[in-house]
């Protein structure tokens, strides 16, 4: 149960592709996240799932049925918006009973039923309340529990905790993750937030400009970007991209594998640049130190990230000895931008 | 250059001018529409009271209090009770009828379409017409040799031959008629209405987030259900407003019957505005008239107080 597929689908807005043949299948019970930056057709491909928008082209089978042409209520799905959609004229326990209610299930199942979601979510003292009478996090629980309510066989959630303050933001994603792994629900996320992406998905689809940039792990993402833009887009620093001398080639490396030439070793060498250091940010946990590499006529700005237990003394101005491991390094093409297999120089 | 000013011994006091001093500026800013309700609504309600209880007529308006011996006769009047009963009547069933019809409307024009700036133009066009000419344009639709409508129904064969569904005379005599009439006045109560509901039903309905639909739809929601459980739910406030709105313009209009049928047929389309001016002005019976008027004040004062109480629950959605 619960297995997305998406074949080949688009969908344009008049002459503009939001979504261009995407091509993804999730495998059961799966954390899937799309990630990318607003725009990129993650949300449109999302509410294609839902059925609330339909393809310009392709299909979408769910659990081995096609369900392009159903309307969403045959599709067995559940979505949380962005703004949470809870009806404000019901109640919390109204708007948990309304997909119930929708397929006709008896009041005797709707009350058990709806005491059971209020009880995982632990919103069961709010059911006589109506959702202007709610905090954030308490919306987006009855959110959470109007949508599992109902046992869907794919859970779809738009931006969930982007209505969250921060500290609270934290907290939701754990729960959020605990809860999934516990009901074992295939769920599709939608985020631009990388932390979140990197966080919660088992897997992590990075679009940009309605196509799939790359499907992956985590740490097959952070590690081992498909092309440059998934390389900028994912870490924060970015990941630092050198254009090469008489070669059609970027070098790309993340900015805490570049650091003082003495606290780097690779089994597979190191290669060392001069550091010339422009600016430096103490973080607290870090510092980011940024700067150029190379020759002055090329100017080649870099970051690097350096952990506070490292308390070198560096200052702007100054040009330091700075190195990456070999095994660090990716190559992309420098036109296209795609990642270039095989070992580096 | 002038040698430094000597140090005052307090700090110059400025005392603003009356834009200056809210209160004073609060009581004069109201001041207009406290006169304006006192000397045209206060005043002549006062002087409708006096009258009703007194014997004063368009050619003595002296006041002598008799009690209330003009409500009691008004009572007593069979067609002061049929008017009663019209005004309640043609009320209720034309602002059903602009509630359902304005509903389809605003359902439709939120739907993009091609040429849809001029369906809205012309579906708000009545509501600028003054009332008196566009009245007067039913007034030939209606009229009794020369009525389009009837035209029509010849050409389509209703009527004027011998086997025509509507009978066989070559007219259907729209206001000439008793139960046609009051049918035709209440045609053009909701042509009159309609396009305030229909903008405001518009208003109600795209207020709504595209969200709450979508949501619901996600839910499981029948396309019935969603109209039953959210959309009427979340436009009854205002959706009332338009129905009071709609009532306060019926309940009160003197226009429509006056120029239409002067409450004939034998009085059966006559209202309580229209039987007001027919009785105390047109017949000169001051006093009988401002007691049929005050007959309608109950019911507008209700009708105030819902529009108020629902004015302030949308305010707060």
């Amino acid at each position: 149960m619960g297995r997305v597929e998406i074949r080949s689908v688009s969908k344009k807005f008049g002459e503009v592709r939001a979504v261009d043949h995407v091509d993804l299948a999730t495998n059961e019970g799966e954390f899937l996240v799309l990630l990318g930056p607003s725009g990129c057709g993650k949300t449109t491909l999302l509410r294609m799932i839902a059925g609330i928008e339909i393809p310009t082209e392709g299909d979408f089978i769910i659990d081995g049925r096609v369900v392009t042409d159903l309307p969403p209520r045959m599709r067995n799905i559940a979505m949380v918006f962005q703004s949470y959609a809870l009806y404000p004229h019901m109640t919390v326990y109204k708007n948990i009973a309304f997909p119930l209610r929708a397929r006709g299930v008896d009041e005797g199942t709707v009350r058990k039923k709806v005491e059971w979601a209020a009880g995982m979510f632990k919103i069961g003292r709010l059911l006589d309340r109506k959702p202007r009478e709610l905090s954030g996090g308490e919306r987006q629980r009855v959110a959470l529990a109007r949508a599992m309510v109902r046992e869907p066989s794919v859970f779809l959630l738009d931006e969930p905790l982007s209505n969250l303050d921060a500290l609270l933001r934290t907290s939701a994603r754990e729960e959020l993750r605990q809860f999934q792994r516990r009901v074992g629900v295939t769920t599709i996320y939608v985020t631009h937030d990388q932390v979140e992406a990197m966080g919660l998905g088992d897997r992590i689809v990075v679009m940009s400009q309605g196509k799939v940039r790359q499907v992956g792990t985590p740490m097959e993402i952070y590690q081992h970007p498909a092309d440059t833009f998934v390389a900028t887009f994912v870490g924060s620093p970015p990941m630092n991209l050198l254009e090469q001398e008489h070669e059609d080639v970027l070098l790309g490396f993340r900015p805490e594998t570049f650091m003082p030439s003495d606290a780097v070793e690779g089994s597979e060498g190191v290669v060392t640049y001069p550091f010339e250091v422009t600016y430096l940010e103490y973080l607290g946990a870090e510092r980011l130190v940024y700067g150029n590499v190379g020759e002055k006529s090329h100017g080649r700005h870099v970051v690097s990230r350096l952990p506070g237990s490292l308390t070198l003394p560096l200052e702007a101005g100054k040009t330091y000895p700075f190195a990456v491991a070999r095994r660090d390094l990716r190559r992309f093409d420098k036109k296209s931008g795609l990642a270039r297999p095989g070992s580096v120089v | 250059m002038t040698p430094p000013a000597r140090p005052d011994s307090s700090p110059p006091s400025y005392r603003g001018g009356v834009f200056d001093r809210q209160d004073t500026l609060a009581k004069l800013l109201i001041a207009p529409a406290v006169l304006y309700i006192v000397a045209m609504i206060g005043a002549p309600f006062v002087l409708a009271v006096l009258y009703s209880l007194s014997n004063a007529t368009t050619g003595d308006p002296s006041l002598h209090l008799v009690g209330l011996r003009n409500f009691t006769a008004a009572l007593e009047d069979p067609v002061f009770r049929l008017a009663l009963r019209n005004t309640f009547v043609f009320t209720l069933l034309s602002q059903s009828i602009v509630i359902i019809l304005s509903r389809i409307l605003a359902n439709a024009l939120l739907k993009p379409f091609r040429g849809k700036w001029l369906v809205r133009f012309l579906i708000l066009l009545p509501w600028t017409a003054p009332i008196s000419l566009g009245t007067i344009g039913w007034l030939w639709m209606y009229d009794s040799i020369f009525s389009p409508i009837d035209w029509v129904l010849r050409y389509l064969g209703m009527l004027g031959t011998a086997t025509a569904l509507l009978g066989p005379q070559t007219n259907m005599y729209w206001l000439g008629v008793p139960g046609l009439a009051i049918a035709s006045v209440i045609l053009v109560n909701v042509w009159r209405i309609l396009p305030l509901a229909t903008v405001i039903q518009l208003g109600g309905l795209s207020s709504i987030p595209r969200d709450l639909i979508e949501a619901a739809e996600v839910d499981g929601a029948s396309p019935w259900r969603r109209t039953l459980m959210i959309t009427i739910p979340l436009t009854l406030p205002i959706v009332s407003i338009a129905f009071l709105f709609g009532v306060v313009f019926t309940f009160t209009d003197l226009v429509v019957v006056y120029v239409l049928t002067r409450g004939g047929p034998v009085q059966t389309t006559q209202v309580l505005s229209s039987w007001t001016f027919f009785k105390g002005i047109e017949a000169g019976d001051l006093a009988q008239g401002a007691a049929i008027s005050l007959f309608m004040f109950p019911v507008l004062a209700v009708v105030a107080i819902f529009i108020l109480r629902l004015a302030r629950r949308t305010e707060v959605v």
